[in-house]
């Protein structure tokens, strides 16, 4: 049923008997054209532009658990562009773009909310640092603005600017940027790519990958054997595990990222906002709760739950860019694994695996690139050639020495 | 009585009356009441409303679990929402308020929502507001985000401070009721050090042995790993404002633990079970005992289990009517129908309340019989018990998934955090008695609510099960269930039944029970502790900052450290001060603190050997008295940092390294010399801030320092050449090093001294060099004079340039191996298309080039694809007007031509002409003079 | 978490650093050539669940880098040694 003002008004007046299962709950077939495994934003938006803009016959989504119950489900909820290296700056862009036509393409709310990000900085080798990759954004037809002090006071007035250990100068602003509404994008992407024919298999977990002669056969699974022509991995937390099963390795660690959400309040703070004397961002969801991040733990962990330090760092960073939440309370905390690559930035690649397709490495901000990560691997695995914007996320960009890295902190996952 | 106080009874101080607001109505309560019990003893009733459909909400429970009864406290900068009534003590002059209601609280506009509940049904907000895409972020969404939310932040810095302490100990009891002191007391007895944290104020001391420390008002919020427990202790929520600290965070690390945080009830899930008046039956209990309160004149019980029934003779006690006992069960209990015997109550066994009746609060109940008839009965206090949930949240921080007991209806704690044992109600033990579950009363067509805190109910999670919402994490997501304030404490059993009902399957097949940290919400103040504004992160004070200060220095942040930036006279803005500076030190003499750059002393038969491992270039064959610049480089090939290294001795080196990477090149030492050479006899120890080094540039330098050396220490130029360095002694036995080193160019020095003698020394300097018009120089000159001699820093060594980029490929050591030697070879790292360094100057001599900009051929399109490279680093140069250096694909080879330089953040767009990166002296005349 | 410190003893993680994974080792010639051996040494990872020898270093303390066998599923420290 096609969601509307209209038939949400007609279901309330029936008591909502007609609403249908928003995906079908399929059952594993013998075999496919292509399998995705993974059922994150990653591999349901890959199902969906494949069913969508390809020709590729059956395909089917493999989730070990509940859909969506990765970092799709457990991350900060900010989308922007505003990346400031070539290799990314497009991709993110077309991601960008993507969000902005998502939920009338995928006829599902998910409440992208472009209410701009501000990355405040805080003394000018900052400002020129930002500038360098404003002009780059701007190169790149993306929006971005520099603002000084003043103009950013008038905007964001409960900033410390008079206390400060390090005095706000001013802020990088994409005002394009902004949050979606996470679980929503899982559950978006679900419901149109099984309305497009995609099989989405729930609590179905790959144990092993069936290959013949170096080319790709299939999948083992807890619900059997599924055969697969080509087979995309789109894993993120587990890549380095399923690329084991594979009988490869990748410039992958999995470090731990807590996530952070306050009690619901009235509303507070309009925009994203990201702290350049510490790490620490911050927006308040559409329901009020303030939801907000930091660093990375700094350490390898598949347990998905961090320590006390890093929740001391974040809410220090918090109440020194903005003391007026000191008395807001931390609700619930959480922690998601992440691919963290050697240069910071993803990979969208063949693997040394024939017909074996990688969508990995997306450290902690793959949310933003749902859209664009589904859209340019469906590229690739239909195409066998990768799509133009994504096309330095190469594997083997690590021995040629074409790396992508933003901060510039080498090959040391946790600190990019 | 009075109001609804009990006459006698409680743990409540009555000769300590408290007076209070709420709505800026006054009431009074006692020392020791809770604003809820407060509340109850004066008939207020309707204390909130509700998230959602702004439904009239009351009390529900007396503790921390409390989902309805939220207030505001405090006024003004101290004002703090979503305080749980329940838990928040009164004071002398307490100004609470309710909240998330229109004008008042009685007649809330908002409660419209209510009658348009059937259009906003779970996840209804994922089906429309797409048309048209424009309008989310100016309508819908300000729409969705002014109705929702529940408190208000006072919008202004938090007045308030937070402390942070560590406490260790043998064994951490969690929970003061009965079960844990008893624990407790057995802990003490073999002699360890036992804490015991409560999360109540403690309205009577327990007695305990001089080995436990109690802890009440503490509230243990977190399990972390290794045996580290997070607790927050509340110092003075409960008076009046205060200077004192607010709350104190404190870190526990034991090294076992004791869970005694006993069960919580879960309500019955009937019509209109949210209204004030329907109350959980332990809290009525609770009221009664402990504050001295009767909840209501009348009362009917709903009940499916034994535990509820000692609250018969309580109301009895307390002198209130009871109407009836409801018992969902059909033969009820001999307990129960005894007790009620004696208090001459009918017991209706095998019914079940279908809805409370009433319009703002409970004035009835309407029963189902077991014959299938309707009884109504009044009453003004509905007190069910569906079960206890024995407390588990903190069982579940790690991996522990709590397991389900078919023989108490409940989930019990799963796999334990190490070195955590439960006890009690809270492992499941001596709760719900002859329970026969009753996790809804059926038929009944309006509003059950299971999550009170986020308006959610019956039928909204039968509704996720319908759109094939069925996960319990789908539910939770698809509903809001459990993602309210209270994490779903007395909701997510209660839903997880429901669920199992809709999908044919058990409860344990459909799910479990998880909490995440914190167990109740925890300010972020007090999580961030006392590290916020000056104090958010130390400050490092250069040895001179007090010469510094009396020198009229404006300061700016280098990471830690405050450095000296300019030295304004009157009249001068920054670029007047910092171009006069260095009109001074290239003509004459000045100063500069220089300690902020990394020093790291290393000594040993091997440190020379240590340093070839660790710089690109060699160095063993540098002779002693003699410094060299060294370029070191990441395994992957990057430049990583550079500095000066100087040999102080055979088996005595000092190096440098820049004042952003100190921490980490020491590191990385201690890396190669512990990890990867531990063969090396080397070792060395940071000296950064053991040495005040100054830095003495311009041509009258040697004369000033002349009159400081020690005699016969000779620093003319031929006993002391450029690169040479010594111990000495200056100002008459001071033990100093002296480098004849110079990053402005110019003839220059500098000479470290103990750090406690910074200030004199640089007093010493000025009065030396008076004669010559000496002056202090900040970081702007010499941030000018570096870019002016084309020296990398910073923005150049950014972690993504090689030493090709960077022109410094001559120092990459062909003949030995390196940190970095191997990666640095890759084919893209020396692709001479690789931007490398260059200097710019405006072409028509008065634009300013700013650093940020990026470079376009001449006459190309602004687009992406003629993106050549960056400005890193620009000046104002008082000589040479404005230049800069910066990143140029094919750099070296361009040098004569121009380029674009394009700044469309800041409106910049102009012509420059590259240059070699050396602007002034390029043959380096000055630095041997 | 808590890391036992051959030297200090006991100290809480927010007093290490940990930087990389102890199960490499750096090709021992050297060598000019950006080989296989070295892209492996400083890029490839097995990243797989269970314990894994790592490289912690002491910032806040002595100094010491250390050896930490850990078990990355459970966060359980199981042997810290000097290298």
């Amino acid at each position: 049923m096609r969601y509307s003002a209209v038939s949400v008004i007609r279901e309330a007046l029936r008591g909502h008997k007609g609403w249908k299962p928003a995906w079908r709950k399929a059952t594993p077939a013998p075999s496919y054209d292509v399998v995705i495994i993974g059922g994150g934003g990653g591999g349901l938006a890959t199902a969906y532009y494949l069913a969508k803009n390809h020709n590729v016959g059956r395909i089917a989504v493999l989730e070990k658990g509940w859909l969506g119950n990765g970092n799709i489900g457990r991350n900060t909820t900010i989308i922007r562009s505003n990346y400031g290296l070539p290799g990314n700056t497009p991709f993110y862009e077309l991601s960008m773009k993507l969000w902005e036509g998502l939920e009338q393409d995928i006829n599902y709310n998910a409440m992208v909310s472009q209410r701009g990000v501000f990355n405040i900085y805080h003394s000018d080798p900052q400002r020129d640092a930002y500038a360098r990759r404003g002009n780059t954004m701007r190169l790149h037809g993306v929006d971005a603005e520099l603002l000084d002090r003043e103009q950013l006071r008038r905007e964001i007035p409960f900033l410390d600017y008079d206390n400060a250990r390090f005095p706000v100068q001013g802020a990088l602003v994409q005002r394009r940027g902004g949050t979606v509404r996470h679980d929503a994008v899982a559950w978006g992407y679900a419901r149109a790519a099984s309305d497009r024919g995609v099989d989405i298999i729930e609590n179905c977990e790959v144990t092993g990958i069936i290959q013949e002669n170096g080319v790709v056969m299939g999948v083992e699974t807890t619900r059997g054997r599924i055969g697969a022509r080509k087979l995309g991995i789109a894993v993120a937390g587990s890549s380095s595990l399923l690329a084991n099963m594979a009988g490869f390795r990748l410039p992958i660690e999995s470090h731990v990222l807590q996530a952070f959400v306050s009690e619901g309040l009235k509303p507070l703070i309009d925009n994203v906002i990201t702290f350049g004397a510490g790490h620490f961002y911050i927006s308040q969801s559409d329901k009020g709760g303030l939801v907000f991040g930091g660093d990375i733990d700094g350490y390898n962990s598949y347990a998905a739950r961090g320590n006390l330090p890093t929740v001391e760092d974040v809410c220090e960073g918090g109440v020194a860019l903005m003391p007026m939440i000191g008395r807001a309370r931390l609700l619930r905390s959480w922690g998601g694994i992440m691919d963290m690559t050697m240069d910071g930035s993803p990979i969208i690649d063949f693997s040394p695996v024939k017909n074996l397709f990688i969508n990995a490495g997306w450290c902690y901000g793959g949310f933003k690139a749902v859209p664009a990560m589904g859209y340019c691997f469906a590229h690739l695995i239909a195409n066998e050639a990768p799509h133009k914007v994504a096309a330095a996320y190469r594997l083997d960009r690590f021995a040629e020495g074409k790396l992508i890295d933003e901060k510039g902190v080498g090959a040391q996952p946790n600190l990019h | 009585m009075s109001g609804f106080r009990i006459a006698s009874g409680g743990l409540i101080d009555r000769a300590k009356p408290v007076s209070f607001t709420f709505d800026g109505k006054h009431y009074q309560g006692y020392a020791g009441d809770t604003l809820a019990s407060a509340l109850l003893a004066n008939g207020v009733k309707l204390v909130g409303r509700s998230f959602k459909y702004h439904r009239p909400r009351g009390i529900l429970s007396a503790g921390s679990e409390e989902p309805n009864a939220l207030v505001e406290l405090r006024t003004g900068a101290y004002r703090e929402p979503n305080t749980r009534a329940t838990m928040a003590e009164i004071f002398n002059g307490l100004e609470a308020s309710s909240q998330n209601r229109g004008f008042s609280l009685k007649y809330d506009p908002l409660a419209v929502n209510n009658l348009l509940s059937p259009f906003f049904a779970a996840g209804f907000y994922y089906k429309t507001f797409m048309w048209p895409a424009k309008l989310w972020e100016k309508f819908y969404e300000p729409m969705i985000r002014r109705a929702a939310g529940l408190g208000r932040n006072a919008g202004v810095p938090d007045p308030d401070t937070y402390e942070k302490t560590t406490e260790f100990c043998d064994v951490l009891v969690i929970g003061g009721g009965a079960d844990g002191l008893c624990a407790a007391r057995e802990a003490a007895a073999s002699g360890g050090r036992v804490l015991v944290c409560d999360e109540n104020a403690a309205l009577e001391t327990p007695d305990l042995p001089a080995n436990v420390k109690f802890m009440p008002r503490t509230t243990v919020f977190a399990v972390y790993d290794g045996g580290t427990y997070a607790a927050l202790e509340r110092l003075t929520d409960h008076l009046p404002v205060s200077d004192a600290p607010r709350q104190r965070l404190t870190k526990i690390v034991a090294e076992r633990s004791i869970l005694a945080t006993g069960a919580l009830e879960r309500p019955m899930v009937f019509g209109h079970n949210d209204k004030p008046g329907s109350m959980l039956a332990g809290a009525v209990a609770i009221y009664i005992t402990r504050y001295g309160v009767a909840p209501g004149r009348n009362a009917v019980l709903f009940i499916n289990n034994d535990d509820a029934a000692s609250l018969i003779p309580l109301l009895v006690s307390a002198k209130v009517q009871i109407s009836g006992v409801v018992d969902s069960r059909p033969k009820s209990s001999d307990l129960v129908h005894d007790l009620a015997r004696e208090a001459g109550v009918p017991v209706f066994a095998g019914a079940v309340i279908t809805r409370a009746l009433g319009c703002q609060s409970v004035k009835g109940a309407e029963i189902r019989l077991n014959n299938g008839g309707v009884l109504k009965l009044e009453c003004d206090l509905i007190a069910s018990s569906g079960g206890f949930n024995p407390n588990v949240a903190l069982t579940s921080h790690f991996d522990g998934k709590p397991v389900w007991d078919d023989a108490i209806s409940a989930f019990i704690p799963g796999n334990l955090p190490p070195g955590m044992e439960v006890i009690g109600k809270a492992a499941g033990q001596g709760i719900n008695l002859n329970i026969q579950p009753c996790w809804h009363v059926g038929a009944y067509p309006g509003k059950s609510f299971v999550d009170f805190q986020n308006d959610v109910t019956v039928k909204d999670i039968r509704l996720a099960h319908q759109e094939g919402f069925s996960s319990v994490e789908h539910v939770k997501r698809y509903t809001t269930l459990g993602m309210a304030t209270d994490q779903g404490k007395t909701a997510n059993v209660n839903a997880l039944a429901l669920l199992a009902e809709a999908t044919g399957k058990t409860v344990p097949e459909t799910g479990t029970t998880r909490f995440r940290p914190p167990y109740t919400p925890v300010a972020i103040g007090a999580l961030a502790g006392p590290h916020k504004g000056k104090f958010f992160k130390p400050t490092r004070c250069a040895p001179t900052h007090e010469f510094s200060e009396a020198q009229g220095a404006v300061f700016v942040e280098t990471g830690m450290w405050l450095r000296a930036q300019y030295y304004p006279r009157a009249g001068e803005d920054w670029l007047a001060a910092a171009q006069r500076e260095v009109n001074t030190v290239r003509n004459h003499v000045g100063i500069c603190d220089v300690t902020t750059l990394g020093k790291i002393d290393i000594q040993g038969p091997d440190a020379a050997k240590f340093l070839e491992c660790v710089y690109t270039n060699s160095w063993t064959n540098l002779a002693v008295g003699r410094v060299r610049y060294g370029l070191m480089l990441r395994e992957d090939g990057m430049v990583m940092d550079d500095g000066t290294t100087a040999r102080l001795g055979k088996q005595h080196f000092v190096m440098t390294t820049t004042t952003a990477n100190a921490a980490k090149v020491m590191q990385h030492l201690e890396f190669c010399s512990q990890v990867l050479w531990p063969e090396l006899d080397v070792t060395f120890i940071s000296v950064t801030d053991q040495w005040a080094q100054i830095a003495v540039a311009g041509p009258d330098s040697r004369a000033t320092l002349e009159k400081l050396v020690d005699a016969p220490f000779d620093i003319g130029n031929e006993a002391f050449p450029y690169m040479g360095c010594a111990e000495l002694t200056i100002c008459g036995g001071t033990p100093a090093r002296l480098f004849r080193i110079s990053f402005s160019g110019e003839l220059a020095y500098e000479i470290a001294v103990p750090a406690r003698y910074g200030n004199a020394l640089a007093a010493k300097l000025m009065e030396a060099g008076a004669e010559f018009g000496i002056a202090p120089y900040g970081t702007e000159a010499l941030g000018i004079m570096r870019i002016e001699k084309g020296h990398a820093a910073g923005p150049e060594l950014n972690g993504q340039t090689t030493a090709h980029d960077l022109g410094l490929h001559k120092l990459l050591s062909k003949k030995k191996d390196f940190i970095g030697r191997a990666l640095a070879a890759r084919p893209a790292l020396t692709d001479p298309a690789r931007p490398t360094l260059v200097g710019l100057r405006p072409v028509d001599g008065v634009s300013i080039i700013r650093a940020g900009s990026h470079l376009l051929p001449v006459g190309a399109a602004a687009t992406a694809e003629n993106d050549q490279g960056h400005v890193s680093s620009a000046a104002r140069s008082p000589s040479l007007g404005s230049i800069a250096l910066a990143l140029l694909a094919n750099g070296p080879a361009r040098i004569g031509e121009q380029i674009r330089v394009y700044d469309p953040v800041r409106n910049g767009d102009t012509l420059a002409e590259i240059v070699n990166p050396v602007h002034y002296d390029p043959s380096g005349s000055r630095l041997h003079a | 978490m808590r890391i036992p410190c051959p030297h200090c003893g006991a100290r809480g993680v927010e007093e290490f650093l940990y930087t990389q994974d102890a199960g490499v080792t750096r090709p021992k010639d050297g060598g000019a050539e950006p080989t296989k051996e070295w892209t492996d040494y400083v890029y490839m990872r097995d990243n797989l669940k269970g314990p894994r020898k790592e490289y912690w270093y002491h910032s806040a303390g002595c100094h010491a880098w250390l050896v930490v066998t850990r078990d990355v599923s459970t966060h359980e420290i199981l042997k810290v040694e000097l290298p």
